[in-house]
């Protein structure tokens, strides 16, 4: 049996991981072969039960649909899914997702993809006032949650997940990476210490149009999480990076905090240090952990987190796992070991061990333009 | 009817004296507060029936001539009619009254603190060593806004736009409880405000008003209003860091108080404002709260009295109801909820309430954790947990349970030389605790005491650090309502749900 839901007994996953990351700032697509040769490099770091790709710029003709991926146990999961997407989507295209069949990757869960966007006179209007994405967000956790064999891995415009249950580099050649091209990508190999053969708990993790790896343990985990349940997330996966991925959502999104300053919240500076900070930064530091400290991701943690905007990565506030970065050109490279970026970046202009807690942004360049007046870094 | 002329009730304890040893320094006669002790001609002579075994006078006996052993004299066993029991029976049938005890229930309900075990880490991620990084314990009450809303400077950069509502800031998440001024010592009260200050945690007046001295403590004490309203004024609920409501006590739910008019003399008058001698009653009540919409007018009139600069705290006793009730008392404007279980102390409180009433704090901390993140409210208050917090791993279970701070009353008082005897309502406290006798309370000096409350409390949190190490976190806030890090032991499926914890092994 595929399991594409967590039906451990645990009350969540742990896993141990290797992760990548590159990103052109000037949009600049890409093949998934660099990716996929950089994280083959840390091998090691997996244990066969889990790896993952996500792209962004992938879906160029589709740039304004939610593009859906979905995993199927079974078709008549896929009959009822289908059945609620038609009720509240216009689908413009579905199809299934191309795979290849390798020798690595053999027994797999049924791979298919909707381009939609929700009806304007969908049923649930009756009730709220909900903008499109709240709506695709919903939707994702109803179907996750409620509807049996079927699992949304991916939900964002203009990006897609690949992932699946094996060796990263086995993954990228059943989703064949090198035909898709992107000008930003995260890559994840997974070990998972109690959650073996889970096509859904493969990295990254996506929500609209973020998606998350990470290589890491939250030991916050129970507080994020409960935190989490009063904002009404359900947390149906019981990993870290949803944890991290609906904290995101929640700051970012709903509260509208900046993402820079979002970032000081799931890594906040200690005290000693906001104590020693100018009044009015130090008023708004204080604020931010009196008012999120249940959302600070304490214990270890390195991820790398793509949004329609760019890229980031990071550590936890004391750096209790690995994390590199470098610098060449347009491209932007991260990944748990620097071996990984040699391998497809000889060498680079710069390459650099980010502080803990202290992120790597990169923006693409023209974003940066039409936000440069407002949300200015804050330099810690 | 005629009295009869002897008593069935035996002494519990029997004070003996070694005459070999005893040198007749008398020091026992002094130091015994209950007067147990006197001399006849050439040794020292003990009333049985006096002793309360409170510990004082083989502390301080020179020569360790003292022995204080229980009463070998046996009331035959039954485990239906045990012995307490069939002593009331004898008081009550002797005087007709209630029986009044002092300190927290001595029975021996089920303490769920001692079946609940902690997590750590172990491989997959690591623990962190508190004597090498920076594990932060400090602690923020009142009410949190859920979302923070900023501006932006010319630069670009975020300033706060969302006023804070105030704060009490605490460097470790300890408070002293609430104990009055008259049911303690004002030595007692100032030995804890020096640790207060020294710790940057505060303690709590209780409901007797704030004496001159304790003044400049301002900044370390939450004041109380409770249902005498002694030595309220305006003055008094601006001079702390917050106002506590008190509705309620943990050993005597429902229950109003009484100080004698033999303890009120010149200061305790002065500081109560009510005449020398006069009884000081404390309705079980208070007169203008017969509903939760008048709480929340209360609330309000100490918010406009204090210029909505001091949180609001409202202090109840943990009852069967209790998650309902804070969600009501945080919806009607609370900053703090004080919750204290049932085992938690008192001056002086009827037998019958104090071993009977209430429930556990473990599992109405769960129960209120849980309603209010429920109701999506939990950041509209913070949670102070009581009722018998013993130790440092009480406080971090309460605390993973969903408690933002303890507050610590008894074990405050043991520092100071209480043996838990339960007679404090005697007034004859001999370590000069719950005694207003002035040659007792003379002889508790409270930089001497402030001390060794300021040496436990940074005990008990260096003890924390560990933990928190061990469980992988740096900060308590990563561990506050974490209960995935919590385990029962030898407890039924009922009592695990009711504390939102898994049997360990799960």
């Amino acid at each position: 049996m595929l399991k594409i839901k967590n039906k451990f007994n645990t009350e969540r996953d742990i896993s141990g991981c290797g992760l990548c990351g590159i990103i052109n700032a000037k949009k600049v697509k890409t093949n998934g072969s660099d990716i996929k040769k950089a994280i083959s490099v840390e091998h090691d770091r997996g244990n066969g039960l889990g790896g993952g790709f996500a792209v962004y710029g992938n879906y160029p003709d589709y740039a304004d649909l939610y593009a859906f991926h979905i995993m199927y146990d079974n078709l008549s999961a896929k009959t009822d899914v289908e059945e609620y997407l038609r009720n509240n989507f216009i689908v413009e295209k579905e199809e299934s997702i191309p795979t290849f069949k390798t020798s690595k990757i053999y027994d797999h869960p049924y791979l298919h993809r909707y381009f939609i966007k929700p009806k304007s006179d969908r049923q649930d209007k009756l009730f709220h006032e909900l903008e499109d994405d709240d709506f695709v967000v919903n939707s994702v956790m109803l179907i996750n949650q409620n509807y049996d064999g079927a699992y949304v891995f991916s939900s964002g415009k203009n990006m897609g997940a690949f992932k699946g249950v094996g060796y990263p580099e086995d993954v990228a050649d059943f989703y064949r990476l090198e035909e898709i091209e992107g000008y930003m990508w995260a890559a994840h190999n997974r070990f998972p210490t109690n959650t073996p053969g889970w096509w859904g708990g493969a990295h990254p993790f996506t929500l609209l149009d973020w998606s998350i790896v990470h290589n890491g343990e939250i030991s916050s985990y129970g507080i994020n999480k409960r935190y989490l349940e009063m904002y009404k997330y359900n947390l149906a996966l019981r990993t870290d990076t949803e944890v991290i991925t609906y904290i995101l959502d929640l700051l970012i999104r709903k509260h509208k905090i900046p993402i820079r300053l979002a970032l000081t919240v799931l890594a906040s500076p200690f005290y000693q240090k906001i104590d020693k900070m100018e009044n009015d930064k130090k008023k708004l530091f204080t604020a931010l952990r009196q008012v999120y400290g249940s959302a600070l991701l304490n214990g270890p943690f390195a991820i790398v987190f793509g949004y329609s905007g760019g890229m980031v990565a990071m550590n936890d506030r004391i750096k209790l796992r690995p994390l590199v970065a470098a610098s060449n050109g347009d491209f932007t490279y991260v990944a748990s070991e620097e071996a990984a970026i040699r391998a497809v970046c000889q060498s680079p202009d710069m390459i650099w061990s980010p502080k803990a807690g202290e992120p790597v942004m990169v923006e693409f360049d023209d974003i940066k333009e039409k936000t440069s007046l407002k949300g200015g870094l804050l330099s810690l | 009817m005629t009295k009869s002329s002897f008593s069935n009730i035996q002494s519990e304890y029997l004070a003996v004296i070694d005459h070999n040893k005893c040198v007749r320094c008398k020091r026992c006669i002094q130091n015994c507060g209950w007067g147990t002790y006197s001399f006849g001609g050439d040794k020292i002579l003990a009333d049985h029936s006096k002793c309360a075994a409170c510990g004082r006078c083989y502390t301080y006996c020179p020569e360790g001539a003292i022995s204080i052993i229980k009463n070998p004299t046996v009331i035959r066993e039954n485990a239906n009619w045990q012995e307490p029991l069939v002593k009331n029976i004898w008081r009550q049938s002797e005087t007709g009254g209630i029986v009044i005890s002092g300190m927290g229930t001595t029975f021996k309900y089920k303490k769920y603190f001692d079946h609940i075990l902690l997590d750590a880490c172990q491989v997959t991620n690591p623990s962190i060593d508190p004597l090498r990084e920076p594990m932060e314990l400090r602690t923020y009450l009142g009410k949190k806004p859920s979302k923070l809303d900023l501006d932006f400077d010319e630069k670009g950069e975020p300033v706060l736009k969302t006023k804070m509502p105030p704060q009490i800031e605490l460097q470790t998440p300890f408070v002293f409880g609430a104990m009055s001024y008259g049911s303690i010592s004002l030595n007692a009260q100032k030995a804890m405000a020096l640790a207060a200050r020294a710790l940057g945690i505060v303690m709590n007046t209780g409901e007797g008003g704030l004496h001159d001295d304790l003044v400049p403590f301002g900044k370390n004490i939450i004041v109380q209003v409770a249902s005498g309203r002694f030595g309220v004024h305006r003055d008094y609920l601006n001079s702390g860091v917050a106002v506590e409501i008190k509705i309620g006590q943990g050993a005597k739910p429902g229950i109003g108080g009484h100080l004698p008019g033999e303890k009120i003399g010149i200061d305790i008058s002065r500081t109560r404002m009510i005449p020398v001698g006069t009884d000081a009653i404390s309705p079980a009540p208070h007169h203008d709260i017969y509903s939760i919409e008048d709480l929340r007018q209360l609330i309000y009139a100490i918010k406009e009295a204090t210029e909505y600069e001091k949180p609001v705290s409202v202090k109840v006793a943990a009852v069967h109801n209790i998650a309902a009730i804070v969600s009501g008392i945080v919806r009607a404007g609370a900053d703090i909820v004080y919750i204290d279980g049932y085992s938690g102390g008192t001056g002086a409180a009827p037998t019958v309430i104090r071993d009977h009433v209430g429930i556990p704090i473990e599992l109405a901390l769960a129960q209120v954790d849980e309603r209010l993140r429920e109701e999506g409210i939990r950041n509209e208050a913070s949670i102070i947990a009581a009722g018998s917090i013993r130790s440092s791993a009480d406080a971090v279970k309460a605390i993973a349970l969903g408690a933002d701070a303890v507050a610590i009353g008894t074990a405050a008082l043991i520092v100071m030389g209480c043996h838990v005897c339960g007679k404090c309502n005697t007034g004859n406290c001999s370590w000069g605790i719950t005694t207003q006798r002035p040659e007792l309370v003379r002889r508790l000096d409270p930089e001497v005491y402030g001390e060794r409350l300021y040496n436990l409390i940074s005990a008990w949190s260096h003890e924390i650090q560990e933990v928190l190490g061990a469980m992988g976190v740096n900060s308590i806030e990563s561990l506050r309502g974490s209960r995935e890090r919590l385990r029962g032991i030898e407890l039924t499926d009922a009592e695990l749900k009711a504390l939102g914890i898994k049997h360990a092994g799960l």
